[in-house]
């Protein structure tokens, strides 16, 4: 049975990840904000097959918190095979620029929040256990319609990245998930186009990329061709298109 | 966000703004005008859609509250799918009481149009096995509704198309069954009233019948078809894993209807001849003998930008020979022809929905490509003839009937308006109110 730590578990994606291992029978420990979702959902994994081991309100924006969630996890669970980070906004480009209070508090709960959560979680992960964030593709590269948002997830990857090659020897992988565009309520007022994916789809890339501890996963696997173009456009051509 | 709507006949395509619900236990988004929950958008024409209003979107409310798998009782939110809940329960030994020929409606739209499969004989409708849900209203208020309540919710809400207010969650006895196998039987049958005489032998001795009708013959073989009877069966549980998502699809809508005058004729002749022995055994597996049609996604793709129109009328016993002879000799003479002409008999078990539309007699659904004014032409003169035999047109199916019809077929409809929230109405109450 894997033992599966879930912080951000009220999002779309998380909540379909969830749903994967709650049909595997898993044992689950689910963090979010939202007390009363929190338990909405954790009936409805155990209706699905899961062993739903607790549930744990944190706002990911007060660190200080951090570490009681993280030994009450580690007691519900006993040890913990999979931890997946999921928690994120889309915060308004423009609300950031021009409020600092607001670009410091969306900066830490896509970027800072995570990574802290990632030192404190990898001290303690045992091989084979495997730590999964939810980074973008929007972290590959600027640009203006959300370069605050790309700025805190290219923070994430790029500490990712470091964590990965760190923990290598000891055998915790490190995955760096970078969903393209997905229909979630994040994302709700949005046009959607051809290439948008569903949560459940996104999931399964998840659980897929876990099992098989892949590194990076761009999910749909497309992502990866589209961001190898977008992160070789020249710098003088880049900043002259709108994206 | 405002969105072109669509109902799955593809008529009409109205614009409403679509708000999704995510959470149960919050109150209802504010909205402006009508507002109409919608589920996955089965049913066929305007009782789902909204036009210039809002429809709550409710697909995701899909979470489950309880599951008992020692007595069957499952609970969850209404945006769950019959599909959702085959998945989870018949694994353990478990199945839906009532389904329609699609497994993608959701419990709350299952509730809203009162549902009925071809068990109705035996089992009536959806509501029958509706233990209890709760309603949530636009003034907030939340309302658990059982049958026999005197403020009559229920009963309102059980066929109400969605009117009543937002059901958020239902509890729903499901149905013991050895596996997931079907033992079915085929007979092939040469007229109208040889298939009276097979729904009524096999009405004590199989719990499933239905009947195929080639809609084009005409003169002695009018109402010639198959009759389909079946049981549910023990069999081998790991035998033959089927697929349970579809990967045929219609990948894009053709520039015509693919169901025309050219295509009918050769497919109802040939639907009809692919048997050659007049009676046919066979251990089916459910998905294919239940949701046929759900094996091929987008179906609906196939009748063109234009969409279609279905017609699914029930006329009493007292008319139904003559009734159903009429209507298939008026299409017969059209020439138009349906793609599937369904025909079963109801049993007697009253529905308990005000506007419920399952009833004692014998129901026809058919459906036509919108070839436009002269296939409304045929359906008014249908619905003259369901109107003279006292019978009714089915609301889920319907995007076009006169008000005069629905209420004089529904004559409920007085009772039951009382019981709309007065914030809430859809492109169908308003139509059939004029």
């Amino acid at each position: 049975m894997q033992r599966v730590l879930i912080i951000g578990a009220t999002s779309a994606i998380a909540e379909a990840t969830a749903r994967a291992y709650a049909s595997r029978g898993a044992a689950l420990f689910l963090v979010g904000r939202d007390t009363p979702r929190l338990s909405t959902m954790a009936a409805d994994l155990s209706v699905r097959g899961a062993s739903v081991a607790g549930t744990h309100t944190l706002d990911v924006n007060n660190y200080n918190e951090h570490a009681a969630m993280i030994s009450a996890a580690w007691t519900a669970l006993g040890d913990i095979d999979i931890v997946l980070i999921a928690h994120g906004t889309l915060p308004d480009q423009n609300a950031c620029a021009t409020s600092v209070e607001t670009a410091l508090r969306e900066f830490s709960t896509n970027g800072t929040s995570t990574i802290m959560l990632a030192i404190a979680i990898a001290s303690r992960l045992k091989a084979p256990a495997t730590l999964a964030v939810i980074s973008s593709v929007a972290g590959d590269r600027g640009r203006a319609s959300n370069y605050l948002y790309g700025s805190a997830k290219g923070a994430v990857t790029v500490f990712l990245s470091g964590l990965r090659q760190s923990l290598y020897a000891s055998g915790v992988n490190v995955l760096t998930i970078k969903p393209g565009f997905v229909d979630t309520p994040m994302t709700q007022s949005f046009k959607k186009g051809a290439l948008w994916a569903k949560p459940e789809q996104i999931a399964r890339g998840i659980v897929t990329a876990i099992d098989k501890r892949r590194a990076v996963a761009y999910l749909p696997w497309f992502w990866w061709g589209i961001m190898q173009v977008i992160k070789n456009i020249p710098e003088f051509v880049f900043r002259r298109i709108k994206l | 966000m405002t969105l072109a709507g669509q109902s799955w006949g593809r008529y009409p395509i109205t614009r409403q703004k679509i708000v999704p619900l995510i959470d149960r236990q919050r109150e209802l988004p504010a909205f402006n005008g009508w507002a109409l929950p919608y589920g996955n958008g089965r049913s066929y024409g305007d009782s789902c859609l909204n036009p210039d209003g809002t429809l709550l979107h409710a697909r995701g409310l899909d979470r489950y509250l309880a599951f008992d798998p020692a007595s069957g009782l499952l609970c969850c939110e209404a945006g769950v799918t019959f599909s959702e809940i085959l998945d989870l329960a018949l694994a353990q030994g478990w199945f839906l009481p009532v389904t329609p020929g699609t497994r993608y409606v959701t419990v709350g739209g299952a509730i809203a149009n009162d549902v009925h499969g071809k068990n109705h004989h035996r089992l009536g409708t959806f509501g029958h096995h509706v233990i209890r849900f709760e309603l949530l209203r636009s003034d907030g208020s939340r309302i658990i509704c059982v049958p026999g309540d005197a403020n009559g919710l229920f009963e309102a809400t059980v066929g109400g198309l969605g009117l009543t207010g937002v059901i958020t969650w239902a509890e729903v006895q499901l149905r013991r069954v050895p596996g997931p196998w079907m033992e079915t039987e085929s007979i092939r049958f040469n007229a109208l009233d040889e298939f009276f005489a097979l729904s009524a032998e096999s009405s004590t001795s199989h719990e499933y019948t239905v009947a195929w009708i080639d809609c084009l013959a005409s003169g002695k073989s009018l109402g010639r078809g198959h009759f389909l009877r079946a049981d549910h069966a023990p069999g081998e549980p790991g035998a033959k894993p089927v697929a349970s998502s579809s990967s045929l699809r219609m990948p894009l809508t053709p520039p015509w209807s693919l169901v025309n005058r050219l295509t009918l004729r050769p497919f109802n002749w040939l639907y009809y001849h692919r048997q050659r022995v007049p009676r046919r055994r066979a251990m089916t597996h459910y998905a294919p003998y239940f949701y046929p049609l759900d094996g091929i996604g987008d179906w609906n793709r196939m009748y063109g930008p234009r969409g279609f129109l279905q017609h699914q009328c029930v006329l009493p016993p007292s008319h139904a020979r003559d009734g159903i002879a009429a209507l298939l000799h008026e299409i017969a003479r059209s020439g138009m022809g349906s793609f599937l002409a369904v025909l079963k008999e109801f049993g007697d078990l009253p529905s308990r929905g005000m506007l419920s539309f399952p009833r004692p007699g014998t129901t026809l659904a058919l459906d036509f490509p919108n070839t436009g004014p002269n296939v409304f032409a045929l359906l008014d003169r249908l619905d003259a003839v369901v109107d003279e035999a006292g019978g009714a047109v089915y609301p889920a199916k319907d995007a076009r009937m006169s008000g005069a019809h629905f209420r004089k077929a529904f004559p409920r409809w007085q009772e039951f308006q009382p019981h709309i929230d007065p914030r809430f109405s859809s492109g169908f109450w308003r139509r059939v109110m004029e």
